[in-house]
């Protein structure tokens, strides 16, 4: 028996070392950005003797410099707009339609729910011309509505919403039905608060897919005072990619705050994401 | 609708109607307009400007298909995945397992490895591009090295899959030990009493239980690869000597379609793409019937 225990110990042990070592591997990149961002700009290039940590003091004045010279109220306040409505549109489409599509009977409803299923299906580059030239010819390059655009409504939603209602008992509404309470009231005061975990999960997904995306905002908001902090950290690159402590305090500023909402609401981010099917 | 439905069926399908019609007629301007404009438009030479479009039948399929750069950006494009799919599903699989068990700092070990997840490509890309740096990069000047990481264009590849893997291996890991966790835990003790050891076990439970789990994160991995953009974008300067044998196919119709404004041959790309996915997606079907062990 003692030596069984004795492997369980040394299985134990090799585990903690594997996973210390991968979280190491991980967290490297996280810590050589913020580490940079804390340097002069002559010590992040100096190479003999290299230095790890910033050897002159820790310059967090880099980060207000970097805050003020590249405008990153305006990058936060455009970011956090076009999450807000991209969220608030995709949540009241998706719940909606997810509603109709798992618990209500209407004719046609077959085929509509085989295009969304087709939407979800087919690349995404494929919509982006098209909703380019749409944004473009409503004069709209530019604002947060061209930001907000292709996020108005949403298939994968409407789809996360759907397996949500269906999942609930049917009884839930028949009661309710019995007592003569209206579609729209029965979908409001008794199904709608039943759903609040996938309504939370594609909230999520909805915010940091949007948070990640590039191409989309490269494209309709070409101006640095209109577009977001993916788009504007790619913008900072082509013009000051040689100054390494700014753009290390750059891509900090444009991490941070949803490193942080994470971490505070980690269970739900990792459901809310785990549940996107890949469309991350 | 029809005329024998009870009010009550009226009502609900009244209902059902108006609950899906800001979906179906945002989907159908969004989304089913542009995906016929597109199949129009690689049909069409974009004027100058981007404005005016002439019919031009085939030519941009013509001069498309007839690119290397094309097949060049595709094939790359491949090489991405070859690195992204099987290398980050793998590590994403041993740290599920690992983490599957009970372990001390098994929540903090997870809230670190699925941090790339939160995090803009952009930044992420930004970053990996500084460690890679030749001259003053943490890789270089830690291992004593002298790599072109990214200029090489026999290394440059291989580097852009690395940030592809480190970011992915989290969103694959939670997958994979959701997968785990419906396992029922009496195989596993069953197959102790039998003597099957902890390999033994992972390959006669595990991976034959884990298959629809894997064949899902496979499937979805191969497409999300199959579609990678931003890390070229942001890891590959335009004077980069590598460029051609690192862009994706996907970076190729940004290029076309939005730098050099030339719509028409961007779609054309995008239609490229759309077949090739499709294919994909078929011989992927095709698999699951053999592979997937279903109860």
């Amino acid at each position: 028996m003692k030596s069984a225990e004795a492997s369980a110990r040394r299985a134990k042990i090799l585990t903690q070392i594997v996973l210390i070592i991968m979280a190491f591997i991980m967290l490297v990149p996280f810590a050589w950005m913020i580490l940079t961002a804390l340097k002069t700009n002559q010590e992040s290039i100096s190479v003999n003797p290299f230095y790890i940590f910033p050897h002159n003091g820790w310059h967090w004045e880099n980060f207000a410099t970097v805050w003020k010279s590249y405008n990153f109220v305006i990058l936060y306040k455009n970011t956090i707009l076009m999450i807000f409505f991209r969220v608030v549109c995709a949540c009241l489409t998706a719940t909606m339609a997810g509603y109709a599509f798992g618990r209500l009977k209407f004719p046609g409803k077959k085929v509509l729910f085989t295009l969304v299923l087709i939407q979800m299906m087919v690349p995404g580059q494929i919509f982006i011309i098209p909703q380019y030239l749409m944004v473009s010819k409503m004069n709209m390059l530019n604002t947060t509505f061209g930001l907000v655009f292709p996020g108005l409504v949403t298939a994968f939603g409407t789809y996360l919403l759907k397996t949500g209602y269906e999942g609930l008992p049917m009884d839930l509404e028949e009661a309710a039905n019995i007592d003569g309470c209206s579609v729209p009231g029965r979908f409001l005061h008794i199904m709608m608060p039943l759903t609040k975990s996938s309504m939370v999960s594609l909230g999520i997904f909805t915010a940091v897919f949007a948070f990640k995306d590039l191409m989309w905002p490269m494209i309709v908001c070409t101006n640095a005072s209109t577009t977001t902090l993916s788009a504007g950290l790619a913008k900072m690159q082509g013009q000051y990619g040689s100054e390494y402590p700014t753009m290390m305090a750059a891509a900090t500023l444009a991490v941070l705050p949803m490193i942080i909402i994470y971490v505070i609401f980690q269970k739900q981010f990792v459901e809310g994401i785990a549940t996107s099917g890949g469309k991350l | 609708m029809k005329k024998h439905m009870s009010p009550k069926e009226k009502s609900e399908a009244k209902w059902g109607l108006l609950f899906v019609a800001p979906t179906m007629i945002g989907l159908i301007i969004l989304n089913f307009y542009p995906i016929f404009n597109t199949v129009y438009q690689s049909f069409c030479k974009t004027g100058d400007f981007g404005r005016g479009n002439t019919f031009v039948g085939l030519a941009n399929y013509q001069k498309v298909l007839t690119a290397t750069e094309t097949w060049q950006s595709l094939w790359n494009t491949i090489k991405y995945a070859l690195i992204e799919v099987p290398f980050g599903i793998i590590i994403a699989l041993i740290l599920a397992v690992l983490l599957n068990k009970k372990i001390a700092g098994r929540s903090v070990y997870r809230t670190i490895f699925f941090l790339p997840m939160v995090c803009a490509p952009a930044a992420v890309a930004m970053v990996w591009k500084w460690l890679y740096n030749t001259q003053f990069g943490l890789l270089n000047n830690v291992f004593h090295t002298n790599v072109a990481w990214i200029s090489d264009k026999r290394i440059a590849w291989i580097s852009i899959g690395i940030i592809g893997v480190w970011s992915i291996i989290g969103y694959n890991m939670v997958l994979f030990i959701g997968g785990l966790q419906e396992i029922p835990g009496d195989y596993y003790e069953a197959a102790s009493i039998d003597g099957a050891n902890g390999f033994r076990q992972f390959f006669s439970i595990t991976v034959p239980l884990l298959s629809p789990t894997t064949f899902f994160i496979v499937q979805t991995r191969i497409i999300g690869a199959l579609t990678v953009f931003d890390l070229m974008f942001m890891v590959m300067d335009k004077t980069n000597v590598a460029l051609k044998n690192v862009q994706s196919i996907v970076y190729l119709f940004y290029q076309y379609a939005f730098t050099n404004g030339n719509k028409g041959y961007g779609a054309t790309l995008v239609m490229v793409l759309l077949a090739f996915i499709m294919i994909i997606t078929f011989v992927l079907q095709q698999v699951e019937k053999k592979v997937v062990y279903h109860n």
